[in-house]
């Protein structure tokens, strides 16, 4: 049962008041891009046992989606950050390398 | 036999008594009681059989954690099955049966599986009933479900009421003993606010049984004073009959508070949830005694020692005349003590340890009660009752030296620290060799969202045996605790406890030591499911080595106390037939609740019609009144058909479309999505959401557009119109509006963040009706107001007005090829504007019509439906709806995707319309087969139908379908399958039945 | 193996059963193997033993970090049903569920299949459409099954409220030879028919890592040391991505939790299983007299093996809804496993880009009653290079945009 900080409206909200959105920082290819780039896309997932950047929604709250770093394997959250970002911001990856120092995630670590 | 003694208990009020009736007979108890303390003073010992061999049961232990006392409660709608006879406070007039016998409890039929239990050892039924096969379905599986459950199912519905409370507090502590007192006070008194909660009805947990000193008084006195100072302090709440039911991730707790079981003549829920978030936790759960195993522990009348003491002590019942104790410790001798103060009889202590030292031993022998040493029970005497013991050796192989005959026996093998709060979240064990158990590895304790541990454990649950301890490490835990929360506490001195010496225990897993095969298979693990020694033992044997493999095949504490007695002589027992340390075993997983909770409290008060929001338009008043056969539409009611008086919903539906299409019918399509977008970039944004352009619909105009998913298939669609220079108004089918919605915010806020365009859902905000049919434009013009004339207002244009003095704005758009016009007003005059226009429109024959006569004109010329002709499978090329795709667009939504190679292949089946060649309605779902099979056997086929109904408008059944080249197969004749093994022939067509050119709409 | 029969137990009892063997036996592993399958659940299992049985391939290891069985083969809520829309699924869950019938009978050991019946309730109209879809659909495909009418729901399952103010029944797709297994039987039945085969189920042991050369596999780091191998199945569900990348490629899957609980037992009120879809909610009754009960999966990467309480509330809120009479039992258990969901939410058994590794895996949450049906066709798979039954479940078909999408018919897939 999580609660996550949310960084817009600065409400600590319960997971009843949020919607998981899937994967963070998935980067877009659209008409003219190859096939396996549109494959990884559209269905290549990290799907980590441990760091991984995730898209949340307040729903029930301010209606805005931020990202969030969390472990999967212990549900330790590293940080919530906007979602108006290709990648996590520094103080993130900071505060991650904390707990688990050589933590890498696709191209960010 | 089991009497009421002389003095009260000290919870049993005397002065009150109170009648209950047990299997039909009529009993007296006193307020205070429980069930199973009432039915002891009434004598009443067996009070259930066990699951598997249908052995007569008596109680066992004196709290949550007994897993015999099992009776069907109340009746009719108060009727609960496998009620608790130790949790249940008596109340006056209750009612109690027991369960799992037949005839009755005393005569059961089903004792005759001990007669055959041999045969029946632990997962005898995986190597039998194997032969012959239909035998398992039709004889042997009725047979094994017949002889199943425990209680009878309920019949009646729940009419109690239950609810949910939410809170939060920094710190919550489980439990009411003296160490959960404590830590409350201490957290309490750093200015924390904390929850305290105790399952039972009375605070002080075994202090006020056992009676240690702390701070110079007396437990009860310590106890009384703590809880006093604890109700004086703002900061602190604290709950009794509240049981600390799991431990859930990032400090969330639930608790369960029984209000009204006590006393169901009071008001109010009978149970409440409360949905707690903890900065830290405390869990002061306490332990649970352990039974020993030796042969006949199943027997009525063989207690737990602490359980026995609690009878005698808490409600001033005896078990037995005479009790014979039968220990690996020190704190049992309690139990004889208290019982020879009270006049009892002790024949004797049966000590296992070889010898041992202690105070409470010396009182025992002081008060004259002989103690044997080194000595075990081979068995015991009885059947439904307890008559004797047989002694032995506990080093020896179970010759009987000595018989002593008695009514009770008091056993106790140790103490096992309660620790399923603590293991919920993944908080680890360590086992503590010399006292014999599992307690928490404060090194590992469950992790919050912090990555640091957010519960501690305090007191007995801790591992501390001793009253000096215990309540030190209380005042400890509740200042860590708080201090983890961000509360610092002030210098203080922890209470001072003080009590008997004791020596250490001796762990002994089986009684005797060298028990043969007849006595372990009659040692009891578990007393519910029938789990012995000697199915542990054989589980082992066969390989079923993990803990986890041993629980699951024999089933040992799997029944309702969740192995709370079975689960530490379990695991040891196997760890000896593996010859492994106990540690390296294991346990198995502690999962919530702690004890069972109501399903009506997880509920709530989400029932009936409450159940989901239910989502109306301002007209629904008026659409219940008349007739509506409501369909759910996500949370909406919509009105299929307005069905009246000598018609079926059939002939309802058929009127409304013939009235619709010869005279005029309205529509309530308020539940339709509408988006409004707009900003500098709104058109841009509109372009990439949509197939189509939006960005070039002029102002005044309405366009027909399709979204598709990133993945490529067609998501929704629905009629854009433009209403101003940087403003679109977006409709959505009516499960859309919240879909679409949130897709444009993703795209918006985690995509294009950049661009300026802002989205916003007034579905609600507007009431919109269709008004469709020949008469259409006269009802509008009678109304007054605006111009609606082809000429000011042509198909697919919009217009701000009023009609009949209403704010409106009309569309010219048309979903079933009349002259139809859709008119949004503000949702406060929808309902007025509903009844205006039924009454200026019974001149022109105005009737409403539901979704299903919408749904047939549709098909009758053609349009696709989001839901039928798609399903989440079909991309708009499949349903001819190449023209709305933008060839002059770069990118939008979903273009990507439908440049794969499977999105383009042509073999794609394409939509057409199917005329059955009988007239008839092809059934929904009918395929169309092809010839032979495919590789797997399976039936090929060529197509299969999205839409079809009985059109009253061409009198014979139309229908769309999905079929393989079907455009190029115009006239050819195909097969549908139906369920029933025939076929039914239908021709391909073109899609549009009805009004080909569209001069209808165009008027 | 010695057989088990009435006759055994018999026998036995005359001898305080000391004559029962290991059901399976405890090797250690050795140099190298045919074939290693990661995973022994019901699905590894399954597959060794039909390596074994169809094909003579026995030179074979099943290799588990836990105890075989012990994921979400030992955790799942036992239905079985092939009542699905898409011609490929019908294809190898009716494999399954045909192979369920004699499965007690094939191990000697009794699983005890009980094809007591599965309804799935239609409450809209959208889903009365879905179902008699899939009920066409099912005829052509060799799957029996029927479109009900209320009035025949509330026959087969008395306890049902078909009037519930919010979502009344309006029928059922009902499969009369669906049902339930006993879920840890069937990996001790097949454990045991491999055992007994020869190969080598070895529990505790982790893989560490993937070996190979010039693309092809070569063997497995392990906890117990290195093992060879030709070939390599990886079917480990939750921990395929895990897995999948130590051998160096992905998988478009992802690992969420999915909870179940029981109430606690009472005497038989109900015989079919119940699948509501439309409220987020199924259950049946065991042997033992509970209520079995699950819904949707949570919503979030998850490798705990626990999910939010909330789910739980919303389950059983649409369960008391549909059978009142639950209202007055009580909750005795609640749990969750990691289930990992493709893209289609259909399972993936295919070839990988490393030459020699097969991966079975994706099943989401209806992965029990695929069991041996699973375990055949990834046979079949790995021994011919190809099967018309994994054919279209390759992990490649994500590329072409070929899906196979079940979730027209059923909201929760099960």
């Amino acid at each position: 049962m999580l609660t996550l900080h949310c960084p817009n409206c600065g409400v600590h909200a319960d997971e009843t008041d949020l919607h998981a959105e899937g994967e963070a920082h998935l980067k877009r290819f659209a008409s003219g891009s190859s096939d396996d780039d549109f494959h990884d896309y559209m269905f290549q997932r990290q799907n980590p046992k441990g760091v991984h950047f995730e898209r949340w929604k307040h729903v029930y709250g301010c209606g805005k989606y931020f990202l969030a770093a969390r472990c999967t394997a212990t549900l330790e959250v590293f940080g919530t950050y906007s979602a108006q970002t290709h990648e996590p911001p520094q103080a993130i990856k900071d505060a991650i390398t904390a707990k688990r120092p050589g933590w890498s995630w696709g191209d960010f670590s | 036999m089991s009497t009421r003694l002389a003095n009260a208990g000290r919870l049993v009020n005397k002065n009150k008594a109170v009648s209950f009736t047990f299997n039909g007979k009529n009993l007296r108890g006193f307020d205070g009681d429980t069930l199973a303390s009432a039915l002891l003073a009434n004598d009443q010992m067996m009070v259930g059989r066990s699951f598997k061999y249908h052995r007569p049961r008596g109680v066992v232990a004196s709290g949550a954690e007994e897993p015999n006392g099992l009776v069907n409660l109340g009746k009719d709608n108060t009727f609960e099955p496998n009620q608790r006879i130790t949790t249940t406070e008596l109340f006056d007039g209750l009612t109690a049966t027991s369960q799992n016998h037949w005839p009755s409890l005393e005569f059961d039929v089903g004792v005759i599986n001990t007669y055959f239990s041999r045969f029946m050892p632990a997962g005898f039924y995986y190597k039998m009933f194997i032969h012959p096969r239909p035998f398992w379905k039709h004889i042997y599986e009725p047979m094994i479900r017949q002889a199943a459950g425990l209680g009878k199912a309920p019949k009646d519905r729940d009419t109690d009421t239950y609810e949910h409370f939410n809170a939060s507090f920094d710190v919550m502590v489980v439990g009411g003993g003296i160490a959960g007192l404590a830590a409350a006070h201490s957290a309490g008194q750093s200015g924390a606010r904390v929850m305290l909660v105790e399952q039972t009805a009375d605070w002080g947990g075994r202090a006020v049984v056992d009676m240690p000193s702390i701070d110079g008084k007396t437990a009860q006195d310590w106890v009384a004073d703590t809880v006093q100072a604890l109700e004086n302090m703002p900061n602190v709440t604290i709950r009794l009959r509240t049981q600390g039911s799991g431990v859930y991730d990032h400090g969330y707790v639930l608790a369960y508070e029984r209000l009204t079981d006590h006393a169901p003549e009071n008001d109010g829920p009978r149970h409440r949830l409360w949905r707690i978030r903890a900065k830290q936790i405390v869990t002061a759960t306490g332990a649970i005694e352990r039974p020993l195993s030796f042969a006949g522990n199943d027997i009525p009348g063989v207690v737990l020692a602490a359980a026995v003491r609690d009878y005698a002590i808490n409600f001033g019942v005896s078990v037995g005349d005479r009790t014979v104790v039968v220990t690996n410790n020190d704190d049992a001798y309690r139990t004889a003590i208290t019982l020879k103060k009270a006049g009892l009889d002790i024949p004797a202590i049966i000590d296992a340890r070889t010898s041992a030292e202690g105070d409470l031993i010396d009182e025992a022998k002081a008060l004259g009660i002989r103690v044997e040493f080194g000595k075990g029970i081979a068995k015991v005497k009885g059947g439904k009752r307890v008559t004797g013991v047989a002694l032995c050796n506990q080093a020896g192989e179970g010759a009987v030296i000595e018989e002593i005959s008695c009514d009770c026996v008091a056993m106790s093998g140790g103490w096992s620290p309660v620790v399923h709060l603590w293991s919920h979240c993944g908080g680890k064990l360590i086992w503590d060799a010399d006292q014999a158990m599992f307690r928490p590895d404060p090194e590992k304790p469950p992790l919050g969202a912090d990555g640091a541990g957010f519960v501690v454990t305090a007191g007995v649950a801790n591992g501390h045996l001793f009253t000096a301890e215990v309540i030190a490490d209380g005042f400890a835990a509740g200042r860590s605790a708080a201090k983890a929360a961000g509360f610092k506490a002030k210098a203080a001195q922890a209470p001072m406890g003080e009590d008997a010496h004791e020596g250490p225990l001796a762990p002994v897993w089986l009684m005797p030591q060298g028990a043969s095969h007849a006595l372990r298979s009659k040692a009891w693990l578990d007393f519910q499911n029938d789990v012995k020694v000697s199915d542990v033992q054989l589980a082992a044997q066969e390989g079923y080595e993990s803990v986890e493999h041993a629980k699951r095949y024999t089933t040992i504490g799997m029944a309702t106390d969740q192995g709370k007695l079975s689960n530490i002589n379990g695991l040891a027992t196997l760890a000896k037939s593996l010859n492994a340390e106990i540690p390296n075993v294991g346990t198995t997983t502690f999962r919530p609740p702690y004890t069972p909770i109501s399903m009506s409290v997880i509920a709530g008060v989400a029932k009936n019609e409450l159940f989901q929001p239910i989502r109306k338009t301002p007209m629904s008043d008026w659409h219940t009144a008349n007739g509506a056969d409501y369909e759910p539409v996500g949370q909406w009611r919509r009105p299929y058909a307005y069905v009246r008086s000598g018609e079926t919903v059939h002939d309802a539906v058929n009127r409304e479309v013939v009235n619709t299409r010869e005279k005029l019918g309205l529509l309530d399509a308020s539940t339709l999505g509408k988006l409004v977008v707009k900003g500098p970039d709104a058109g841009k944004f509109l372009d990439m959401m949509y197939t189509n352009m939006m960005s070039n619909l002029a102002v005044g105009k309405c366009r027909y557009g399709l979204m598709c998913s990133e993945n490529g298939f067609l998501s929704d669609d629905g009629v854009v119109a433009r209403i101003d220079e940087d403003t679109w108004l977006c409709h959505t089918t009516t499960g859309g509006a919240e879909r679409i919605h949130a897709w444009m915010e993703d795209w918006l806020q985690c995509e294009w963040w950049d661009w300026k365009v802002y989205v916003a859902n007034v579905t609600e905000q507007w009431a919109q009706v269709a008004v469709v049919g020949p008469n259409a434009r006269k009802v509008l013009e009678k109304l007054g107001g605006m111009d609606v004339s082809k000429e000011t207002l042509p198909f697919m244009q919009w217009a701000d007005g009023t009609l009949g003095g209403f704010d409106a704005r009309v569309y010219r758009i048309s979903f079933s090829g009349e002259l139809s016009y859709e008119i949004a007003v503000p949702a406060s005059q929808g309902r007025a504007f509903w009844d205006a226009l039924l009454a200026a429109g019974e001149e022109f024959g105005a009737m409403p019509y539901g979704t299903e006569a919408l749904h047939i004109m549709r098909a009758e010329k053609g349009f696709i439906m989001i839901g039928d002709e798609t399903d989440g499978t079909v991309i708009p090329q499949d349903l001819n709806l190449q023209w709305a795709i933008s060839k002059k667009k770069e990118d939008f939504l979903g273009k990507r995707a439908q440049e794969r190679s499977h999105m383009a292949d042509p073999n794609r089946w394409k939509l057409v319309g199917l005329e059955t060649v009988d007239g008839s309605v092809i059934p929904d779902g009918a395929y169309a087969i092809a010839e032979g099979t495919n590789a797997n056997g399976q039936r090929n086929t060529q197509g299969r139908v999205t839409s079809t109904y009985y059109s009253p408008t061409l009198k014979r059944g139309i229908a769309m379908g999905l079929v393989l080249h079907g455009p190029d197969r115009m006239g050819e004749v195909i097969e549908f399958n139906k369920v029933d093994g025939t076929t039914v022939q239908a021709k391909i067509v073109d899609q549009v039945f009805y009004d080909k050119d569209g001069e209808k709409q165009n008027v | 193996m010695k057989k088990y029969s009435a006759f055994a137990i018999a026998r036995e009892a005359f001898r305080q059963h000391t004559g029962w063997e290991r059901a399976w036996a405890r090797p250690e592993p050795k140099k190298k193997y045919d074939v290693i399958i990661v995973g022994a659940g019901g699905h590894g299992l399954a597959t060794a033993y039909h390596l074994g049985k169809n094909y003579g391939i026995t030179n074979v290891a099943v290799i588990e970090k836990g105890w075989l069985g012990g994921g979400n083969t030992g955790r799942n809520t036992t239905i079985i049903r092939s009542n699905y829309l898409q011609d490929s699924s019908a294809a190898i869950y009716e494999k399954a569920r045909s192979l369920y019938e004699t499965m007690s009978q094939d191990l000697n050991y009794n699983v005890m299949f009980s094809p007591r019946g599965v309804i799935m309730l239609a409450q809209t109209q959208s889903e009365i459409r879905g179902y008699q879809r899939t009920a066409h659909a099912n005829a052509l495909q060799g799957v029996k099954t029927e479109w009900i009418s209320p009035q025949r729901v509330k026959e087969l399952v008395p306890i049902m409220n078909i009037d519930g103010p919010r979502y009344p029944v309006l029928g059922g797709l009902y499969q009369a030879r669906g049902g339930t297994a006993r879920h840890d039987a069937v990996a001790w039945g097949y454990a045991r028919a491999c055992s007994d085969m020869g190969m080598d189920i070895i529990q505790q042991c982790e893989v560490t890592g993937v070996r190979t050369n010039a693309g092809k596999v070569v063997g497995v780091d392990t906890t117990k040391g290195p093992i060879d191998c030709d070939k390599l199945g990886m079917v480990v569900a939750g921990h395929a991505s895990v897995l999948a990348q130590k051998a160096g490629f992905r998988l478009p899957i992802e690992s969420v939790a999915l909870q179940a609980l029981v109430s606690e037992p009472i005497k038989p009120c109900m015989d079919v299983v119940v699948m509501a879809n439309t409220v987020h909610g199924y259950m049946s009754q065991s042997d033992k007299g509970e209520m079995v009960i699950g819904g949707g999966t949570d919503g979030y990467n998850n490798y705990t093996q626990r999910g939010s309480f909330h789910h739980i509330e919303e389950t059983v809120r649409a369960l008391v809804e549909t059978f009142p009479m639950i209202a007055r039992l009580k909750m005795l258990r609640q749990w969750g496993g990691i289930v990992d969901v493709t893209g289609d939410r259909s399972p993936i058994l295919s070839k990988t880009p490393v030459e020699g590794i097969f991966v079975n895996c994706g099943w989401g949450t209806g992965g029990f009653k695929a069991i041996p049906g699973s375990g055949w066709a990834m046979a079949e798979l790995m021994a011919k290079g190809q099967s018309p039954l994994t054919e279209e479940f390759n992990m490649f078909r994500f590329r072409e945009g070929k899906f196979i999408d079940e979730s027209v018919a059923a909201g929760v897939a099960h």
